[in-house]
């Protein structure tokens, strides 16, 4: 592979002076009371990804989504009128989760014209607006409309379905997701709706599972048996130097090169991905999905392997050359554990052998994510054990630098609007 | 084994036992019998069933996804078996992925077939 130039300060970490070269501690992924403030920091204030507009097909469309690491429970909905809304998924009358289906903590997705509380019946339209009351009569000084679902800030972006904690968020969503990330407004993410979505729990703190995903360094060593040795000795033998890396305020994107698999010889190749023609990569033979915009392969690679956009601070979409894309979603349940999410989107199969393709791709990359996540819980209680608190980060992991710093940087602001000095 | 019990296409009858094993309809069961597989279970599998691939795309191929008959949809199923089984075949040489301990990775949605 080869080297890629980089910017004129001679790395790509030093591009961006702020983030220093130094070592870094990991204290924000092992520190419970830096996690408690991380609640509030960051998943109270930050524009959170919940969906995608797919997801809610026609007026009266619905689904939930459970948020630990705030507290909270949010149904969306398209109003009557197409209108995306959110709300905090809570009965005004004696605070029972409104909308479940057998097990309240599971997420649960459907279709309605209003929602009815199962306790006593109480019914809002799906603009909130509390519409029926059981014996009304027997309550006291009593008006609906002060009674209606507690709205939560809700905005559609290419699709995706964000929402925001925060009383009034801070920035629009336009404004915080910045220039390059909407930069890749434009991609057909609407013409690809085969989904396929991955969960698992996984013992690491939810940065530690970015980090693995920010940087490929790891990626000729920790899955060289995936592939024959054909291809991974020299894999390894080379390194891995991506030809791209941007970071636009707390979101950073990183682009590789990519491969013809169906120019290797035989040898380099596994059986399987001949057969079925495809493989981690996605399916050999793309879809034709008409222009990209100027925002998606930033190094005008050719061939091109993938984009990978590290939205801030819990979402990752992975736009891929072969025209699919998925996205990761990071969900905190503690300081040391989280809520993985991978979903993958493909222009949906026409036939037996392109939907073979597909699942050849799905398990693949399930293959590789599961070593992963992994070997995130052999590090996690490493670094808990507290022995080493210092650790050198390379130039191909300045995405991982810069999260930590975005991290530590919220809390501390946070902390300081508390009237609370650095712990 | 008789024609209103045969799981697969006429011209698959020979692969009838393992269809019986392999013709599971979601990624967790196909992935849990990979598990509690051994490896010369899987390999024989294999054998059996790659250098008949092309021949089984090609089936398939002829109905719409939508509307195929129940033995092109178990062919399309033993199909995503093979493809999870020949990881460890033509890569891992045990049934698990290595080093993934007992993570697991749970689909939890995926088209049909």
């Amino acid at each position: 592979m080869a080297k890629w130039p980089k910017p004129p300060e001679g790395s790509w970490t030093e591009h961006y002076p702020y983030l220093g070269t130094g070592p870094v501690s990991f204290q924000d992924s092992i520190s419970p009371e830096f996690y408690e403030d991380e609640r509030e920091a960051v998943f109270k204030r930050a524009w959170l990804n919940v969906g995608r507009v797919e997801q809610l097909p026609r007026n009266g469309s619905y689904f939930t989504k459970e948020i630990a690491v705030a507290n909270a429970s949010i149904v969306i909905v398209r109003d009557m009128e197409g209108e995306v809304r959110a709300f905090h998924n809570i009965c005004r009358h004696r605070g029972n989760k409104l909308v479940w289906t057998d097990f309240p903590r599971e997420e649960t997705s459907g279709s309605c014209r209003q929602f009815v509380c199962k306790y006593h019946g109480w019914k809002y339209d799906l603009d909130g607006a509390l519409t029926f009351v059981q014996q009304e009569g027997e309550f006291f000084e009593f008006d609906k409309d002060d009674y209606g679902l507690v709205p939560v800030h809700c905005d559609v972006w290419a699709g995706f379905v964000f929402v925001n904690l925060d009383r009034e968020p801070r920035q629009s969503l336009r404004e915080f997701l910045g220039p390059m990330i909407t930069g890749i407004e434009g991609y057909p993410f609407e013409k690809m709706t085969e989904r396929f979505v991955v969960r698992a729990e996984v013992g690491s703190n939810w940065k530690l599972f970015m980090d693995a995903f920010q940087e490929f360094y790891h990626a000729p060593i920790l899955h060289a048996r995936q592939t024959p040795a054909a291809f991974s000795i020299p894999a390894a033998q080379n390194g891995f130097y991506a030809p791209h890396y941007q970071i636009d305020g707390p979101h950073g994107v990183v682009s590789t090169a990519g491969i013809r698999p169906w120019n290797l010889p035989k040898d380099m190749l596994k059986p399987m991905e001949e057969a079925t023609r495809s493989g981690l990569f996605g399916p050999w033979d793309a879809p034709d999905v008409g222009p990209l915009p100027d925002g998606v392969n930033p190094a005008n690679c050719d061939p091109w392997g993938l984009d990978s956009f590290q939205i801030w601070p819990n979402f990752v979409i992975l736009i891929w050359g072969q025209n699919w894309y998925l996205t990761y979603h990071y969900w905190p349940t503690a300081h040391n554990r989280h809520t993985f999410e991978s979903t993958l989107y493909f222009v949906p199969a026409t036939n037996a052998r392109e939907r073979v393709a597909q699942e050849m791709a799905a398990v693949s990359m399930k293959e590789y994510a599961l070593q992963d996540g992994n070997t995130l819980e052999a590090t996690q209680s490493m670094l808990e054990s507290g022995y080493v608190d210092s650790f050198p980060l390379n130039d191909q992991e300045v995405l991982c630098r810069n999260l930590h710093k975005v991290a530590v940087d919220w809390v501390e602001d946070y902390r300081r609007e508390q009237g609370r000095v650095r712990a | 084994m008789s024609p209103n019990t045969a799981l697969l296409p006429e011209q698959f009858a020979d692969l009838e036992p393992y269809a019986a094993v392999w013709c599971l309809p979601t990624e967790g069961e196909r992935y849990d019998r990979r598990l509690a597989s051994t490896m010369d279970e899987l390999q024989a599998f294999y054998d059996a069933f790659f250098p008949r691939i092309e021949e089984a795309l090609t089936y398939c191929d002829q109905f719409p996804l939508d509307d195929m008959p129940d033995v092109a949809v178990n062919l399309m199923h033993l199909m995503y078996s093979l493809v999870i089984v020949s990881m460890p075949v033509e890569a891992w040489r045990q049934p698990h992925v290595p080093d993934a301990g007992a993570a697991r990775l749970d689909r939890i949605v995926e088209p049909a077939p």
